[in-house]
């Protein structure tokens, strides 16, 4: 069937191959940005495409379960990479506003404060860095149970990532909506069925 | 006309088209060899130390109107489709002779200056734009403001067949702005109807836009279709969309914060990846031309 190919290629598919091709776009931006491809504001749009490239990476990682659970298309051995990926997307992000946006530290500062969207944007954030420093194989096997548990932290994650690009928007914009939609679809598959009595 | 308005910055300040493109050249044949950030040619380095170069590239290609999708780039690709002739403007209200005005004839009856002028976005990036146009007192002139009017309405075109982002209820759709009178009828602003001595482009706001330079971009309603003399304040769309965010004199002002972001602080458009942000001026720095319009008015309050 379709499912065992895909399981099939999965299996042989190398995990390198995934952090390369999911590096690349990053490569790919900054290219564009110093070449004039993004436009005559390149610095907006850089922070943009890595900020929305991140939400994509996170809205993938969601999948690999219910893609599992629901398909029988097991990706699990991609989840780890995706996960760094997405990290590494957000802190690019990140960058680019503090060093090439903002540029003034002690605006910096300030705007984390007093302004609600980078508020949830940096809670975002740092949520995600016990996350990627526990991406390794000791920690899943130190933590154990309480690795599973920490990493449930990925759900907040891509929801404030996606609450992030609604604030960001300027009137009620179509994109972030969708994204927002999406992750709230992918969080809602996770609850646990004897929660909806009238499905028995 | 006593009083009217004389340029201070002058095409110094504007960068030469073809200086523009032929920088645009050099930098797309360095591309390749990755020295793209290190070369801009001696030229470019001088007009940068005037102020950032603005290309009539720039200018039509990174644009705010919604009417035509929300991203920079999309008033460009989508606006081609804007069918500007015929173009009538409806004056009314108050006003002695109201009616639609071919925009033929308006041409017909208006000089034609240029205004080279700062923008600022309320987004927190600027331009120097060298707009061709007429000031608006000569316009409503032709239908004769009445003195009981204090305000003036107008409104965009509304066109969803040619207006595709018209189809999405991001904003209240038409598109419509106000003045004060004294704002309206001041020699800064002006009715643009080209830029760089050529037709304004559609994604700029063909064939008429306003332009009132010491405030935010958005006041500066596009493809204007029906303008309103009135003696009450008019709703404007994206004070209607956030009141909280949007006031309704949307004055430029680096001491008054937006909800979200700093207004202290500018980026010139045009400076590429590496470009500094530069102090925002107060009123966009027509505070002489402009400031006594509002004095005695808290602007934190009114914003």
């Amino acid at each position: 069937m379709i499912t065992d190919r895909v399981n099939q290629i999965a299996r042989r598919v190398p995990n390198w191959l995934v952090y390369i091709l999911g590096i690349s776009p990053a490569g790919w931006f900054l290219y564009l940005g110093l070449t004039g491809g993004l436009g005559a504001e390149p610095i907006k749009s850089l922070e943009h495409e890595l900020g929305e490239f991140a939400l994509k990476l996170l809205i993938a990682g969601l999948c690999i379960t219910p893609l599992r659970k629901h398909l029988g298309v097991n990706l699990i051995k991609f989840r780890r990479a995706i996960g760094v990926l997405a990290f590494t997307y957000v802190f690019s992000h990140l960058l680019v506003w503090l060093v090439l946006d903002v540029q003034i530290v002690s605006q910096i500062w300030a705007d984390i404060l007093k302004r609600p969207y980078i508020t949830v944007g940096m809670v975002g954030f740092v949520l995600m860095i016990p996350l990627v420093v526990t991406s390794n194989n000791l920690s899943v096997r130190k933590l154990g149970v309480r690795w599973r548990k920490l990493h449930k932290l990925t759900y907040g994650i891509a929801f404030v990532g996606a609450l992030h690009f609604v604030m960001v928007a300027k009137g009620i914009q179509i994109e972030p909506i969708s994204y927002m939609l999406v992750v709230i679809g992918l969080l809602a598959l996770r609850v646990p069925k004897k929660t909806l009595p009238l499905q028995r | 006309m006593a009083n009217r308005w004389k340029n201070v910055l002058n095409d110094a300040d504007v960068t030469d088209h073809s200086v523009f493109l032929n920088r645009r050249q050099i930098m797309a044949g360095a591309a390749g060899l990755g020295l793209a950030a290190a070369i801009g040619g001696p030229r470019a380095a001088l007009a940068q130390e005037v102020l950032e170069p603005n290309s009539f590239e720039d200018i039509s290609s990174y644009n705010n109107f919604y009417e035509f999708g929300t991203g920079k780039d999309d008033p460009a690709r989508n606006a081609g489709s804007l069918t500007t002739t015929p173009w009538t403007v409806t004056i009314d209200g108050l006003v002695d002779k109201p009616g639609e005005y071919d925009f033929a004839d308006i041409m017909a009856k208006m000089t034609i200056e240029e205004r080279i002028y700062r923008f600022r976005c309320v987004e927190a990036w600027s331009m120097v734009v060298p707009w061709n146009g007429f000031e608006l007192k000569d316009m409503l002139d032709l239908a004769g403001v009445r003195s009981s009017a204090k305000y003036v309405a107008f409104e965009t075109l509304y066109r969803p067949e040619e207006m595709p982002g018209q189809k999405t209820a991001v904003l209240q759709w038409p598109y419509v702005e106000g003045l004060r009178l004294d704002e309206a009828m001041h020699p800064l602003t002006i009715m643009a109807t080209g830029i760089y001595g050529k037709d304004i482009p559609n994604q700029n706001g063909a064939p008429l836009r306003l332009v009132v330079p010491w405030k935010y971009g958005f006041k500066s309603i596009k493809s204007v279709v029906k303008i309103t003399l009135t003696d009450k304040e008019p709703p404007t769309s994206w004070n209607i969309a956030n009141a909280r965010e949007y006031g309704f004199f949307s004055n430029v002002n680096p001491e008054v914060d937006h909800k979200r972001w700093s207004q202290a602080t500018e980026r010139k458009i045009g400076g590429g990846l590496f470009a500094k942000r530069v102090p925002t001026s107060m009123l966009n720095g027509y505070e002489e031309e402009v400031a006594s319009l509002y004095a005695g008015m808290d602007m934190t309050k009114n914003f």
